[in-house]
């Protein structure tokens, strides 16, 4: 809320004035209120790995973390060149390869990655959208710049708790949200719609079909499924439900088959079709890859996304920027060392106490240590698996992130925070609604904010001006 | 809709209809078991008929042996061991709800959830059998709110009528088994009256269905064992007889004809139960033997039921 420099940052006027205006118990009373909302509606978030707590509620913390418009404006021009630099990059790689030729990744960080796919290759997408729905995490170190810490490009998850914040934050803080013009974010859904409607196939309907394909009830995000079909007005489909016919996919219903034109998929690519990926997998639909061919049916984000995602191709994205863009990267990258690198790996060894040492191709907070709060017991171990494995991980400097006043038991206390905006890509170009949804870690002087490992989310409010 | 939606809707409604009349046989065995012994007659044990009306009495025998009052509320209500007991019936519930949460209103999904968290928080060890009457209401309430949420605020389209099904077909199933048990109570205007001791049980049957009160604004008259028959079989303004049930699924069935323009068995199955029901005086249904009637009935509405599966659930 105060800058570094211990200005306070003019965002947060008001804010500051009305804390100061309200009885103290009264936040105490809105947090409970909030609490008692979430758990009514059954917004739960499962935790893998963990049988008693089947289902939790992600901590909301009422406090809410605003940014001005012009900060806003700034981040949005950012997030746009990147996801568009992105797109262009993943149609590059499964497609003329420009990229690689002229030296700047190196191919086997592709060829070698996990997530990318041959059934993609010289295969001429709609438009070139690969992903139309990206979640880009930022944080902010000092007062001037968003810096990315990630790129999600597969299913990024956590818009339905941005959604669901908002309309709590309403319900609780009228008053206050009247007193400033918050610019809102409620169109999200119809933005989605609207995206995922322009890369259906040319042979659909006027009206193309669209679905939302879950893994199931049991997967961790469910809740943002069920929450996004409804709110699209779309059918929440599995697997079972959907066949291939003569390479079109149809879905089962109470009146019969009926033809699917664009399939919102949140299941891993792995998992999407049993002819295809992995055989084993219960939750796809056989021949959907042949009909993704064929050009019959959309899926968004498209399978091999996870590729350009990845912690390792993270680090080069700055001149994939500058190489199809022809434009300085408008967000800065957090410098990453890449231990597949000789100098680099004997860097990260050296200084493994100062650094955050990733899992290439982790997620959720896993798989990862946070150099200056480990025990040397546990560098130790880590360093053994960075010897043993050293392509598989990456090394960033501790960010001293920044930080927004939470609501604790002992008054407002600072945590640090960091914002996943989600950028939409239909075939008529970028779609941002402003702000995105913020993440928070809840323990004091902890930097892991990953719902998975106990973080929490606030609303988050991008002013008109 | 999709198919595997409508399935969990018709599966959610049968297995809320399922725990309140589950609940309400463990109210009549309650009631029943605390009265003298001179009342229930001495070879009555209404533990024992709770448990064959409600179903599973091999599996209660094999898993806790003697029947006791603790063993039968234990079972009944909270073994998860039994799929069919009042926690089993709304875990399941509310996983159907979850996974269909889009077809319902936020009032219906409040109603099972809140519903699901209130009834976790009973366990036997704390509860001691006194506790039993709170406990069932809190059932009977919580699927009244489903109940009653659905029919004031879904849209009246193919989803509100694949609930409606499920509900009548749970509610024709456990009306005939609730009758079946007590059969031998049940005796035609020419036989012998069983007198004193049979007026309780014909009390607790009407009681079970909540219908103590409507038999008399029906008949005007005490309680005779082939009017109790004639109330929950062949009057359709009693809402849990079979006649009734069937006036709604036949009804029902037909607007999901009318909706999707194409008509099919479960269509004419549930026709023509009902004309049977219509046509039917109690007098016949004794002449054939109630007992037989009733199995025969349960067989042709579990045939609807597959019926109505094949032809839209999957």
């Amino acid at each position: 809320m105060n800058g570094c420099d211990g200005r306070g940052r003019d965002a947060y006027r008001v804010l500051r004035d009305w804390l100061g205006s309200v009885p103290p118990q009264l936040l105490e009373h809105r947090r409970e209120e909030a609490e008692l909302f979430f758990r009514k509606v059954g917004i739960t978030f499962s935790v893998y790995g963990n049988a008693e707590a089947e289902e939790r509620l992600i901590p909301f913390d009422i406090i809410p973390r605003i940014l001005s418009g012009r900060e806003w404006s700034h981040l949005a021009r950012g997030l746009e060149q990147r996801v568009k630099a992105l797109n262009l990059f993943l149609k590059d790689i499964y497609g003329a390869r420009d990229i690689l030729r002229a030296g700047i990744v190196p191919p086997e960080l592709v060829f070698r990655n996990p997530y990318y796919r041959p059934q993609m290759n010289g295969l001429s997408l709609r438009n070139g959208v690969y992903v139309q729905v990206a979640g880009i995490d930022v944080v902010r170190v000092d007062d001037q710049d968003f810096y990315v810490l990630e790129d999600n490009l597969r299913t990024p998850s956590g818009v339905s708790y941005m959604l669901e914040n908002r309309e709590v934050m309403m319900r609780l803080f009228p008053d206050l949200m009247a007193m400033q013009r918050i610019r809102p974010i409620e169109n999200y859904v119809d933005e989605l719609l609207g995206t995922l409607k322009s890369v259906a196939p040319e042979a659909s309907s006027t009206v193309p079909t669209v679905v939302l394909l879950t893994p199931g009830s049991l997967n961790s995000a469910y809740y943002e499924h069920s929450f996004l079909a409804d709110r699209m007005g779309v059918e929440l489909v599995e697997g079972r439900d959907l066949f291939v016919r003569d390479e079109v996919v149809y879905m089962r219903t109470t009146e019969g088959p009926k033809r699917v034109d664009v399939i919102y998929s949140r299941i891993d690519d792995d998992f999407l079709d049993p002819l295809v990926f992995r055989p084993d997998s219960a939750l796809g639909v056989p021949g959907l890859i042949a009909a993704y061919r064929a050009g019959n049916v959309a899926i968004a984000n498209a399978p091999g996304t996870g590729v350009a995602d990845d912690k390792a191709i993270y680090s080069y994205v700055p001149e994939i920027i500058r190489f199809y863009m022809g434009e300085e990267p408008i967000l800065k990258n957090v410098p990453t060392w890449r231990c597949r690198e000789k100098e680099a790996l004997a860097y990260v060894i050296d200084h493994l106490h100062e650094l955050v040492v990733k899992q290439v191709n982790g997620s959720g907070g896993y798989g990862m240590i946070v150099g200056p709060h480990a025990t040397e017991e546990a560098r130790e171990q880590f360093r053994h698996l960075v010897r043993a494995n050293p392509d598989n991980y990456i090394a960033q400097p501790t960010l001293a992130l920044s930080t927004s006043p939470v609501f604790t038991e002992s008054g407002l206390a600072p945590r640090h925070v960091d914002l996943r905006p989600f950028v939409l890509t239909g075939r008529d170009g970028v779609r941002l609604v402003p702000g995105g949804l913020t993440r928070v870690a809840l323990t004091p002087g902890s930097l892991v904010v990953n719902s998975s490992q106990g973080g929490g989310t606030k609303d988050t409010w991008v002013l008109s001006e | 809709m999709l198919s595997r939606d409508a399935d969990s809707l018709y599966w959610l409604s049968r297995y809320v209809e399922r725990a309140e009349n589950t609940a309400r046989i463990l109210d009549v065995a309650y009631r029943m078991a605390s009265m003298p012994i001179s009342y229930n007659g001495i070879d009555s044990n209404e533990w024992e008929s709770a448990l064959i009306t409600a179903g599973g009495v091999e599996q209660f025998k094999t898993a806790y042996g003697d029947v006791t009052p603790e063993r039968v509320i234990d079972f009944l209500a909270f073994s998860e061991a039994n799929s069919s007991s009042i926690q089993c019936c709304f875990d399941t519930a509310r996983q159907n709800a979850r996974s269909v949460r889009g077809a319902l209103t936020s009032e219906m999904w409040e109603a099972i959830n809140s519903a699901w968290l209130d009834l976790r928080r009973f366990k036997t060890q704390t509860m001691r059998v006194e506790d039993l009457p709170r406990f069932l209401n809190l059932v009977k309430e919580a699927s009244l709110r489903y109940d009653g949420s659905a029919l004031r605020t879904m849209l009246r389209n193919d989803a509100y009528w694949f609930s409606r099904l499920g509900l009548y077909i749970e509610r024709a199933d456990n009306t005939a088994r609730v009758l079946d048990v007590k059969y031998h109570v049940l005796l035609p205007q020419d036989a012998e009256v069983g007198g004193g001791i049979d007026y309780y049980q014909w009390a607790a049957i009407l009681r079970s269905v909540s219908a103590l009160v409507s038999y008399q604004w029906v008949y005007h008259q005490n309680l005779r064992p082939w009017l109790v028959a004639d109330l929950l079989i062949l009057r359709e303004e009693m809402p849990r007889s079979l006649a009734a049930c069937y006036a709604a699924l036949s009804r029902h069935l037909d607007d999901i004809a009318h909706r999707y323009g194409t008509s099919g068995i479960a269509q004419r199955q549930a026709r023509a139960a009902h004309a049977r029901l219509a046509n039917r005086t109690i007098e016949d249904i004794f002449q054939h033997g109630l007992h037989e009637f009733l199995q025969d009935f349960i067989a042709e509405n579990n045939r609807l039921g597959f019926a109505i599966t094949n032809q839209y659930l999957c």
